[in-house]
Formats: C-alpha cells, sequence, structure tokens
C-alpha cells in the first residue's frame, strides 16, 4: 500500500525534513511531496548583510530543487486550506492533496498592514524593512546615497523571526556610516517594545556597553500605535513619539495566510505545537516545524536544525505506532554580528539563557557571549554550510540537538 | 533569592520578579505596584492581572497583542494602567515572568 508523507513549505525546516525523511522511508511504501509558493530558496540571514552591500543575490538565492532528495516531488503552488479531519490539503487550483502524515513548515511572514500607518505613501521610501528580498533591495538603495540624519531601527512586537537581527543591523550600521565618513552625521536609535536591547541578565551584563560604546539610544517598553508618516515619526500607545529620517522597522511577525484559512493558528497564526514533541496539540497526523509553531523557541534556522532531528525521529516512531520522544528543548544557536569585523556566539535553550563558555567544546574554538573575529568569519563561513551541509540534513560535528548544560564560572 | 514582600517571605529573581507564580497573593500584588509606583490597584489593574495569571498557567504567550484582543483591556489603557511599561510591571505585580528576548 502506498502512503503520503506531505511537507507544506520548501523554506529551511520543510527542505531538511524532507531530506531527513527520504532517507529512512522505503521508497517502496511512502510517496513524498513538498509544495512551496516558491521555487527559489533564499538564505535568509543573508538579508542582513545585502542592506549594507555585504552580499551579491547569486549568494544568497539558489534553486529550492536543487536541495530536494531524488524520490521526493515538489510542487510549486499555494496552499488554499488544509483540512485535517480529512487528511487532505486543498491547493489554489481547486485540486487536493490527500495525506497520512502532515508536516507544516510554512514558516513566518512579516504583516506591515498590522501597524496603522506603516504601509502609508512612504512605504519603502523612508520606511523600510530588511525581512524580505523586496524590503532588503529597497534599503540597500536607500543606504548607498545616505548623507545623514536620524535612523531609528525598530521592533514592533514580539515575537520575531530571528529576534536579535534588528539590533545586529543597529551594530551593522554603525560600522557602515563609520567607514563612509559620515558616522557624526548619523544618529542611531533603537526602540523596542521589551524592557531594554538586551533583556537576559547573563547577556545584558555582558554586552550593555556595546550600545554605549557604538552611540546608540535606546528606547524601550515602546509599543507602536502608528507610524506617522506626515511627521515622520513613531508614535507609542503613552503619546511618546520618535522622529525618524529613515526608519528600518521589523513588521509583526505572523505565521503563514494559509494557516489562518485553515483555522489552525493562534490569533498571530501561529500553531499550537508541542514543545518537546513537535506534534500539533489538535492533530496527530499533524507535526510542524520551524518559524509556523507557537513553541516558545527562537525562530531561527538553527531551532529548525535542532528540531528537524528531533522530529525526524518522532515522525518514524508516529508511523510504528510508539510514543513520541519529549526531547526537543528549545534549543538555540546563532552568530551575532556586533559590527567592526566582530561577532557574538550564543547558545541556550527553554531552560538555560545564553551564557559564557566555549563551543562547540568546552575548550572552544569559539567563545559564547564574546566578540571575536572568529565568530564573525564563522558566520560568514556560515552560509556554506547552510547550503551544503544543513539543508541537507547532515549533523553538525560537535553541536548536538538537546543543549549541553552549561558549565557554571 | 528570598524577599519579604507583604509580610510573605517569597522567591524572587534579581529584578524582584516571583520565581514561583502559586506564592503570589492580592497583598504581594499590592505591595509590588506600590513600589512601582503604580495604584493603589483598582478592578481594572485586577482585571489585567487575573487575566495575565491565567494565560501564564495555560503556558501561552504572552503579548500585548493579545490583551488587546482579549477584549481585557486596549493597549492604550494598558499604558493608562501601568505606565512606563505595561507589560513589565503588570508582569511584576502579577508575579509572572517578565517578557524577555533571547538574550
Amino acid at each position: 500500500m502506498n502512503k503520503h508523507l506531505l511537507i507544506l513549505g520548501g523554506g529551511t525546516a520543510g527542505t531538511m525534513m524532507a531530506n531527513h525523511l527520504r532517507k529512512r522511508l522505503p521508497a517502496s511504501d511512502w510517496k513524498m511531496t513538498v509544495v512551496d509558493r516558491s521555487d527559489r530558496h533564499l538564505y535568509q540571514p543573508g538579508l542582513l548583510f545585502l542592506p549594507f552591500g555585504g552580499y551579491t543575490e547569486d549568494q544568497i538565492i539558489r534553486p529550492t530543487r536543487d536541495f530536494m532528495p531524488s524520490g521526493v516531488e515538489f510542487l510549486q503552488t499555494e496552499v488554499e486550506q488544509v483540512l485535517p479531519d480529512q487528511h487532505q490539503v486543498k491547493l489554489k487550483d481547486g485540486s487536493a492533496l490527500t495525506y497520512d502524515v502532515l508536516i507544516i513548515a510554512t514558516g513566518c511572514r512579516t504583516a506591515p498592514e498590522e501597524t496603522q500607518g506603516m504601509l502609508g505613501p512612504k512605504w519603502r521610501v523612508n520606511v523600510h524593512d530588511f525581512y524580505t528580498l523586496d524590503g532588503a533591495r529597497a534599503l540597500r538603495d536607500k543606504l548607498d546615497p545616505f548623507q545623514g540624519g536620524r535612523v531609528v531601527v525598530h521592533v514592533n512586537e514580539m515575537p520575531i523571526k530571528c529576534p536579535v537581527a534588528p539590533l545586529e543591523f543597529t551594530f551593522l550600521a554603525d560600522t557602515f556610516f563609520r567607514e563612509r565618513g559620515i558616522r557624526d552625521k548619523v544618529t542611531l536609535t533603537y526602540v523596542t517594545p521589551l524592557s531594554g536591547a538586551f533583556t537576559k541578565p547573563k547577556a545584558s551584563k555582558k554586552l550593555g556597553h556595546l550600545l554605549a560604546d557604538k552611540g546608540i539610544e535606546v528606547v524601550t517598553d515602546f509599543v507602536a500605535e502608528q507610524v506617522d508618516q506626515e511627521n515622520d515619526k513613531l508614535v507609542c500607545f503613552d503619546g511618546r513619539e520618535v522622529p525618524y529620517d529613515l526608519l528600518v522597522t521589523t513588521p509583526t511577525n505572523m505565521g503563514d495566510q494559509a494557516v489562518r484559512r485553515s483555522g489552525l493558528g493562534d490569533d498571530l497564526d501561529f500553531i499550537p505545537t508541542h514543545k518537546h514533541t513537535l506534534q500539533s496539540l489538535k492533530h496527530p497526523d499533524v507535526f510542524v516545524i520551524g518559524d509556523a509553531t507557537n513553541v516558545p523557541a527562537s525562530k531561527a534556522g538553527s531551532v529548525a536544525h535542532f528540531e528537524s532531528e528531533t522530529l525526524a525521529d518522532n515522525v518514524m516512531l508516529h508511523i510504528d505506532g510508539k510514543p513520541l520522544k519529549e526531547e526537543f528543548d528549545g534549543h538555540s544557536n546563532c552568530f551575532i554580528e556586533s559590527g567592526n569585523g566582530k561577532a557574538l556566539l550564543i547558545d541556550f535553550n527553554y531552560e538555560y539563557e545564553p551564557h559564557e563558555g566555549g563551543f562547540p567544546f568546552s575548550f572552544g574554538p569559539m567563545k559564547l557571549l564574546e566578540e571575536s573575529r572568529l565568530n564573525h568569519l564563522g558566520k560568514l563561513a556560515f552560509r556554506h554550510v547552510y547550503w551544503n551541509v544543513l539543508l541537507k540534513a547532515w549533523p553538525l560535528p560537535g553541536i548536538s540537538r538537546q543543549k549541553r548544560k552549561p558549565i557554571e564560572v | 533569592m528570598k524577599k519579604t514582600i507583604a509580610g510573605t517571605e517569597v522567591d524572587v529573581n534579581d529584578e524582584g520578579y516571583l520565581t514561583d507564580m502559586s506564592q503570589w497573593n492580592e497583598a504581594i500584588a499590592a505591595a509590588i505596584a506600590a513600589e512601582e509606583g503604580i495604584g493603589p490597584l483598582t478592578d481594572a489593574h485586577n482585571k489585567v492581572i487575573n487575566y495575565l495569571r491565567q494565560q501564564q498557567a495555560a503556558g501561552a504567550a504572552l503579548t500585548i497583542r493579545s490583551m488587546g484582543k482579549s477584549g481585557i483591556v486596549t493597549t492604550k489603557e494598558l499604558y493608562d494602567l501601568f505606565p512606563g511599561g505595561p507589560l513589565k510591571k503588570s508582569s511584576k505585580i502579577a508575579g509572572i515572568p517578565k517578557p524577555v528576548g533571547c538574550i
């Protein structure tokens, strides 16, 4: 009998799951399909560098099919609706796919329409974003001739994909303007709805100085009621105002609209998911991975990578009718650009906040929560790791799916 | 660390947030509110605090948006009730963890 494993989304998480499971599900019994609206795979960390001229587009975009293993059918189409009770997914053209096991890896999207005034006539004139390819391109064209003024980097609300990226953008902007010799003509302000740019005690203590050192002003506890495009200012619900000449905003992040059409998500269209097994809380034959879940882990590629190892095991256990592993621990790991050709590295999970120490081994060679050139080189090298190792679902040497307990210092 | 608030010994973190929400009571809420320059606590404050505690107990993420959409309070009212930092102050008074980013 032929069974069908269907994956919605051919991004980081969906591609990794296709590679994991094609190796493990016998082709004689299991057909596998991946559906995505786009046939281009975007290396999303590259969007941070694109506005500063750091990458060319051909370095960060590749054909999705190049990363699909043989024996997996890739369908470029839009998902209309998931019907879990019927084990069906309706597509935009009216046809339907039936599945035995469904993996939802539809990611998240920016939703600028959620904030009053954000999409006004000056959207992408002096109100920019860098989480989309179009947005990063427009911002590159804006920054190149930029002569000076008030630059405001803004996070609209949490959770967002790659939560540290707006802060990294701020650090990189400081370096960019300095190298162009116009730093004294630019003010840099970071606006966040949280209580600070750093909110965890260890990171805050260790890294708090970076902002002052770089002359970055921080505005906290700021929830934007509107972007007042007529007067070029952000307005908070409590009446505070932050004027800008160039606003680089991170709009509200939400799950894919197909999730809403299917009634599967919470009020941000993220799907309620078991935070240790990655099974849908409502539908046992549905699993969710990556940015599409509501689990309290970061929305980041490293998280999708660690999740994919647990999820591959759990899909196999589920098919065999065995209990799932409650294994995923929220493990997240990322390089954080801090400007001047340096970067930080952080490693954390549900339980342990980012801490100091060596990585991936206790002796290093990299150091956690500390600025270094090696970490920056690691971040640049990671693009090759992403294309050649990560998407193919090969293990990363020395880096286990579950976080190692930090050594107390 | 231990701290005595309104005559009760409770566990708190460095910033004074309760680390065990079950140790909370209304007298503790009133004392933290006074420390934060909020209050005296009214029904409107208490509605928000009870909602936050319910959401936290259910494991739901706390966002300004979910509060606004819950019908409990608008975002503007939330700022009026807890000026200076609506989520961080209301969470502290409610005896639940502060909303944080990843670093």
